[in-house]
């Protein structure tokens, strides 16, 4: 008889059938570790929740009063026998892979990652074990980043041009995350950094969970259009093309996404400017971490599951998809964001 | 090539034509006159020969890619171009170059002359010593296309606001036979057009559209207050055929169509009429089917594009004739500034003292003094086996490209039918992650038997919404095309209908498009075959 494994994916999430707790559960659940702030991954309605403690303020902003607990990196709780722990995920502020142990047999699940050391959030460390349950949304070796420095120069660049040219600079980017991610980046020395609410809010949230970010101001009804002028506007996905870009008139748009790798993807976007900045883990990314783990068995939850799959099991790995609703986070940020607006 | 490959990085970088305009500028004023005319010929569709196959290219990159075949293969999927899929596959450069566009296009065309082994050492050789972005353009230039993305309107103005020159005059000399080793940029941009090339052709006025659908007619009196009286206005028939500029110059013949290929070694039997013609004649008509005094349907016409030979039983089966309806050059004089009526006068005079009446002909004009005749008239044209009407100012000079305004085509309803979706393909280019191209199927009893593929016709949105639809319906997946839950109707238009043994419904539109999807449509409601078989002109 084949024994149950120590994580299954269900109708409502990930299961541990042996601690009796769901990891990123999508529906109503009694239990839920999460992995990181992202609608996708962190959903309203469970009776219970363990997250990182930077994750704290985002989760309180997005889900109300809900019952949560939070550790740090390194900590570790026991459920059941079951003992849980965190470590870095490099995706965003207080993202974590959620690391499972029991009787000897360790399980990770890494929720979104990147490897790639972005400053704001503590950097992604691989962690040993025998089963892995990674994305892939970015697993088509088309997709190589280039140093995060690379593209914040292109960026900075394009900034400073704008100003010459009398515009302001409007930068699209997830309001949790990428957008901190593009502010810390940013040189303030060039001008002022405006921020969409969306943005502000998530913010300050991070703010008061200790976390430094540079000083922005929030775009309000009362805001002119001479003060917005030559200064940057970073602004949700969700903002673009809406009436509320009107007050940045003249502007240059750039869209910041991993997506912006591929020329017709970009086209599509009607950018100005794509810049290629993704949160997750690019071809590389995802292969060396997966060796990394050294494990034997990997699950791949959402993105190119179906061929990331198919190369792993070409070299070797226990390779096997995994349905799950992750991987929106675009869609179900608008949404968010839409009755936020 | 790195400044090159900076054009072409730039172009992508904004929808604005003005700062198209900019960068195409700046890179024409940072380069030298051999790269400028280069620039010129690949932004114009004078790429060189392709110098090694598609796949060739694909199996000596792929070598030094190290992913497997199926991999390359879906990430071209994702990317949906070649040139970029390989571009981002490949490894970093470990040596470096800074050679000119005009030295690689030089070498490019060189290589038919290398053995498969030099090609591939020289392929590698070179993609080893390139960025990413230069590497793309390369690899674009050595693949079959070559689109920037910039019509060529916006490089005759860069090269106007730096020359000093009309756009109408660059237009016109930059059309014909010339490769950068014939027509340098200093002949471009000469005060005094020097050129020799007795072949050049003048761009043709094209006309726009009046706008109307099945269900909007503009009437008699939307026509008065749009364009005036009638009586203003030239009317002919609007052929449906090749237009083409027939031209004889300094005793030779040449016959150019619309996409500026030279096409006179496809028509023989037009070949006597026009070297009766005297030296500097140039016409602009259409070439149709003919037979007995009949135009035929275009796809007798059909029949003759695309070969390379013309057998003597196609001349006997499938005979063609010209239309003339313009005149650009008499007696070496350009005409285009004439009005339509003065044109028409020579016109009529060349015509008339030709001694091949039957396959030189003349569009005849449609005499009518108001708009409701001409509507009648227009009625009949597909009688005629004409498109519609062509309307035309009498006043109106010979222009250059689409103008609104002076010219305009009137054509009947189009023809149109209702069909299902059952079949899926990701687009290119822009569209290259999503399934914009579709097959479409209509009743035969209670099967669904496709019929037409079309691709273009809806909006952003709606293609998010049905690329969203087949992702959720796929029934079955054949390499890259998916069989999709038949379910959507959208209505096709096209413009003509034919017999086909080819297909497996029996018939062959020609110029299918998607018209609307047909959201208030079930696919029970979708057209039969039966009454596509009816539109056929038998």
């Amino acid at each position: 008889m084949s024994k149950k494994p120590l994580l299954e994916f269900n109708q409502n999430g990930i299961y541990c059938a042996a601690g009796d707790f769901y990891i990123d559960p999508w529906r109503p659940v009694n239990d839920a570790v999460i992995s990181h702030g992202h609608s996708d991954h962190a959903k309203w309605g469970h009776k219970k929740y363990l997250a990182h403690t930077l994750s704290r303020e985002i989760l309180y902003y997005r889900l109300g009063e809900i019952n949560l607990e939070t550790m740090d990196y390194g900590e570790s709780r026991v459920k059941n026998g079951v003992k849980i722990t965190f470590y870095p995920a490099g995706h965003i502020p207080g993202s974590a892979q959620i690391r499972v142990e029991y009787k000897g047999e360790i399980w990770v699940f890494s929720g979104d990652y990147k490897t790639e050391d972005d400053g704001l959030c503590a950097p992604f460390e691989p962690v040993k074990c025998h089963s892995f349950i990674s994305e892939c949304t970015f697993g088509m070796p088309v997709y190589k980043w280039a140093p995060q420095k690379e593209i914040f120069d292109g960026i900075n660049s394009w900034w400073s041009q704008n100003q010459e040219e009398g515009k302001t600079s409007v930068l699209a980017g997830y309001s949790l995350g990428k957008a901190q991610r593009i502010l810390q980046n940013l040189d303030m020395n060039l001008g002022k950094v405006y921020t969409h609410g969306v943005i502000q809010n998530s913010n300050e949230a991070l703010i008061r969970n200790g976390i430094n970010l540079y000083e922005t101001t929030r775009i309000t009804p009362e805001t002119t259009k001479e003060e917005l002028k030559g200064n940057m506007v970073i602004c949700p996905p969700s903002a673009v093309g809406t009436p509320w870009m009107r007050k940045m008139l003249p502007y240059s748009f750039g869209y910041c996404s991993g997506w912006m790798a591929i020329r017709g993807a970009k086209k599509r976007r009607a950018a100005d400017r794509g810049f290629v900045l993704s949160d997750h883990a690019d071809w590389d990314g995802l292969i060396s971490s997966i060796k990394a783990t050294e494990c034997d068995t990997v699950y791949l939850t959402h993105g190119s599951t179906a061929s990331f799959s198919r190369y792993l099991q070409g070299i070797g790995y226990d390779a096997r998809e995994s349905k799950t609703l992750y991987g929106n986070e675009e869609e179900a940020d608008l949404e968010k964001e839409g009755s936020n607006l | 090539m790195k400044k090159f490959a900076q054009l072409f990085l730039s172009l992508d970088e904004t929808n604005k034509t003005n700062e198209k305009i900019k960068v195409i500028k700046e890179y024409l004023l940072s380069v030298s006159d051999a790269d400028k005319i280069n620039m010129l010929a690949l932004f114009t569709g004078r790429k060189p020969k392709r110098p090694i196959n598609a796949t060739q290219l694909k199996q000596w990159a792929l070598e030094l890619s190290e992913i497997p075949e199926w991999l390359f293969k879906e990430s071209y999927d994702v990317v949906g171009d070649l040139a970029e899929t390989l571009s981002l596959l490949l490894p970093e450069p470990q040596h470096q170059q800074d050679r000119s566009l005009s030295s690689w296009v030089e070498e490019i065309k060189s290589l038919r002359k290398l053995s498969d082994e030099g090609k591939k050492e020289w392929l590698l050789d070179s993609l080893d010593q390139m960025e990413r972005q230069e590497k793309f353009v390369f690899l674009k230039l050595l693949t079959s296309s070559f689109r920037v993305g910039v019509s060529q309107s916006l490089v005759v103005k860069a090269i106007s606001q730096i020359s000093g020159l009309e756009t109408p005059t660059l237009t016109h000399r930059i059309m014909g036979n010339w490769e950068p080793e014939t027509f340098s940029y200093q002949d471009l941009t000469a005060e005094e057009d020097g050129t020799t090339d007795i072949s050049r052709p003048y761009p043709f006025f094209l006309a726009y559209p009046i706008q109307e659908t099945s269900e909007i007619k503009k009437s008699a009196e939307e026509l008065q207050i749009a364009l005036g009286n009638a009586t203003e206005w030239q009317a002919e028939f609007k052929w449906d055929g090749i237009r083409a500029q027939l031209i004889k110059r300094a005793d030779e013949i040449f016959i150019w169509s619309r996409g500026e290929e030279l096409a006179t070694d496809k028509f023989p039997e037009l070949h006597p009429f026009m070297l009766n013609l005297p030296n500097g004649t140039v016409l602009d008509g259409e070439i149709l089917a003919f037979k007995e005094n009949q135009p035929l349907p275009f796809n007798i016409l059909q029949t003759r594009i695309g070969r390379k030979t013309i057998s003597k039983k196609m001349l006997v089966d499938n005979p063609v004739a010209f239309i003339a309806y313009d005149v650009m050059e008499f007696e070496n004089l350009d005409l285009r500034s004439k009005s339509q009526e003065d044109r028409r006068k020579v016109l009529e005079q060349i015509q008339s003292s030709s001694t091949h009446q039957e396959i030189f002909r003349i569009s005849e004009i449609i005499t009518a003094n108001d708009w409701e005749k001409l509507a009648i008239a227009r009625e009949q044209a597909r009688e005629m086996m004409a498109e519609g009407l062509m309307l035309k100012r009498k006043t109106a000079t010979y222009q250059v490209g689409r103008k609104r305004g002076d010219w305009w085509k009137w054509k009947i309803d189009p023809l149109s039918v209702d069909a299902v979706m059952i079949y899926a393909q990701k687009g290119h280019g822009r569209r290259a992650d999503l399934y914009t191209d579709y097959t479409f199927a209509v009743w035969d009893g209670d099967k669904l038997v496709p019929f037409a593929k079309a691709y273009s016709g809806l909006t952003d949105k709606e293609i998010a919404k049905v690329d969203n639809f087949i992702k959720r319906n796929t029934l079955e997946r054949f390499g890259p095309v998916r069989t999709v839950k038949p379910e959507l109707v959208f209505e096709i238009g096209f413009e003509g209908i034919n017999r086909s043994s080819r297909h497996k419904s029996g018939i062959a539109l020609r110029f299918p498009r998607i018209l609307r999807w047909r959201i208030d449509k079930k696919k029970e409601e979708a057209d039969t075959l039966e009454s596509l078989i009816l539109l056929l002109q038998e």
